[in-house]
């Protein structure tokens, strides 16, 4: 395991995403859009509910939503280096598949936690307020964490698609219902069994969880719980996507 | 001592076969020239004896490693210049190199005397901070055989480096390459469509078309045995003079197999 090569493969993400400046600002639309729209249009309707002030409670899941997009991206960039011809670059260099995985998902994950902590700055604006400074450090973290994940199963998903066909496929039936089925924007208290069954199987219901509870300060599933979920999560995604990324045939 | 061999390579997509049964030697230091018109054959073998693709039958011997069992130890052996694009349009072309030479593991200070000397070579050391984006199709062409000749390996591929370059900038690498080749011992392996170049610079040819070796011998044996003054006679001779169909290459083929299983 060579720290050099993992470093150069992280370095070049983190290159590519500081030189495509209309990429940055282009996926902070959505985000944005969500906060205004839904925290302003829902807020009143929050409120009578009795759940209280809705930015406080979406925020966390708008910034796990641009970190999903991101990660899930950043991993599927492979599908772009193979048709720009760069992936056999790096699949005939003397290095393990591992530390090609594993450079690249660091670098990606890397990327969507600044991403998700550009969308924490901005909400702050829109009138998100942090409920403790000492937490704060434990939800880039877990951001990090989220980034890691997702980041880890676009890579797998960019091993087996060949090509951007599929892409629309993925994009419907995985990755949305990751962000809507997750809680990022409704509270998991008394659901319909089917959807809280489907949340608690979502990584990202935890990941969003750990975010309340570092920025907001409530959590559903609890802190241990999305630590613990979340860990074997990014273990159990970033195997898979090594062991996917070891199959591939330039 | 043979560095490469290949016995009874056979290579197919679906029902075309595109490397059939071929076998031949190189020897460690030989410049050796793999020659045939398009679609014969060359890129797919290449493929093939650099990890990318595993052979239907066949084995490769590449520097006493089976690439096909033992991938890792295999790429340490060789290096490689592609015929179609692999830089990374949105790195610099000092960046490009960077990557290359940390992937290859050469030395920071080798590293850099390298870099400088090759950009410098391939005119491209002005440009050195500039994005590949911005280069044309020649610029992209010099700096990735400049970034392929940064590490030194047993074997180095060049499948038609010197493509859509001009006689200048051609002669400039090939007397870098064989300056590598005399001084380091490293045995080349490159395929071209220009024949004064295989003439001139190659110990061995092998000619290979519709998959199958038709020639193997020097230059000057070749034109011996075909009466012809010039390797390009000789080729013309052993290959007729029927244009062939664009070659696709091995990702068009599984492209092209994976959407008929779709339908």
């Amino acid at each position: 395991m060579s720290i050099n090569v993992i470093y150069i493969l992280w370095l070049r993400q983190i290159k590519r995403y500081f030189r495509s400046k209309a990429r940055i600002v282009g996926s902070l639309g959505q985000p944005l859009l969500f906060l205004l729209a839904l925290g302003f249009g829902f807020g009143p309707i929050f409120q009578k509910a009795g759940q209280g002030n809705y930015i406080q409670f979406l925020t966390p899941g708008i910034i796990a939503m641009s970190i999903l997009f991101t990660a899930i991206f950043s991993g599927i960039e492979i599908i772009w280096d193979r048709q720009f011809g760069f992936l056999k670059e790096t699949l005939v260099a003397p290095v393990s598949r591992l530390e090609i995985m594993l450079g690249r998902t660091l670098g990606g994950a890397t990327v969507a936690t600044l991403q998700g902590v550009i969308v924490f700055v901005l909400s702050l604006f829109v009138g998100f307020h942090i409920y403790s400074l000492i937490a704060l450090p434990f939800a880039f973290i877990f951001m990090f964490f989220m980034a890691l994940l997702f980041t880890a199963l676009g890579t797998a998903i960019a091993s087996v698609l060949k090509d951007m066909q599929g892409f629309q496929l993925i994009m419907n039936f995985l990755i949305m219902p990751i962000f809507f089925l997750s809680g990022a924007l409704f509270p998991l208290d008394g659901l319909p069994k089917v959807i809280e069954v489907i949340a608690r199987c979502n990584p990202l219901s935890y990941g969003i969880d750990a975010l309340r509870a570092t920025l907001s300060g409530v959590a559903h599933f609890g802190l241990l719980n999305d630590s613990i979920f979340l860990f074997i999560g990014v273990a159990v995604l970033l195997f898979v996507g090594s062991f996917l990324f070891s199959k591939i045939e330039a | 001592m043979n560095i490469i061999e290949v016995k009874n390579l056979t290579k197919r997509f679906g029902d075309f076969v595109a490397v059939d049964n071929i076998s031949f030697t190189v020897e460690k230091g030989e410049v050796f020239a793999f020659l045939g018109p398009n679609g014969a054959g060359k890129t797919t073998s290449i493929r093939m004896m650099t990890t990318l693709l595993a052979p239907s039958e066949g084995e490769i011997i590449l520097n006493g490693i089976n690439p096909q069992k033992d991938q890792a130890e295999a790429r340490k052996s060789f290096g490689i210049v592609f015929q179609d694009p692999s830089v990374d349009e949105e790195l610099t072309a000092y960046e490009n190199m960077e990557f290359h030479g940390v992937l290859y593991k050469v030395p920071k200070d080798v590293r850099r005397k390298r870099i400088e000397e090759l950009l410098k070579i391939v005119e491209l050391w002005d440009r050195k901070n500039h994005l590949v984006k911005t280069f044309s199709g020649g610029m992209r062409r010099r700096l990735e055989i400049a970034r392929g000749l940064l590490h030194h390996p047993q074997v180095l591929f060049l499948d038609e480096p010197t493509l859509g370059l001009d006689p200048q900038t051609r002669n400039h690498i090939w007397s870098y390459i064989m300056n590598l080749n005399s001084l380091e011992q490293i045995t080349i392996f490159f395929t071209t469509h220009y024949m004064g170049e295989a003439e001139s610079i190659a110990t061995k040819v092998v000619i290979i078309d519709r998959g199958k070796i038709v020639a193997t011998g020097t230059p000057a044996e070749l034109m011996k045995k075909t009466s012809a003054d010039t390797l390009e006679k000789a080729f013309l001779a052993l290959t007729g003079t029927t244009i062939r169909e664009e070659e696709a290459g091995a990702i068009d083929h599984l492209r092209m197999g994976r959407k008929m299983h779709h339908r």
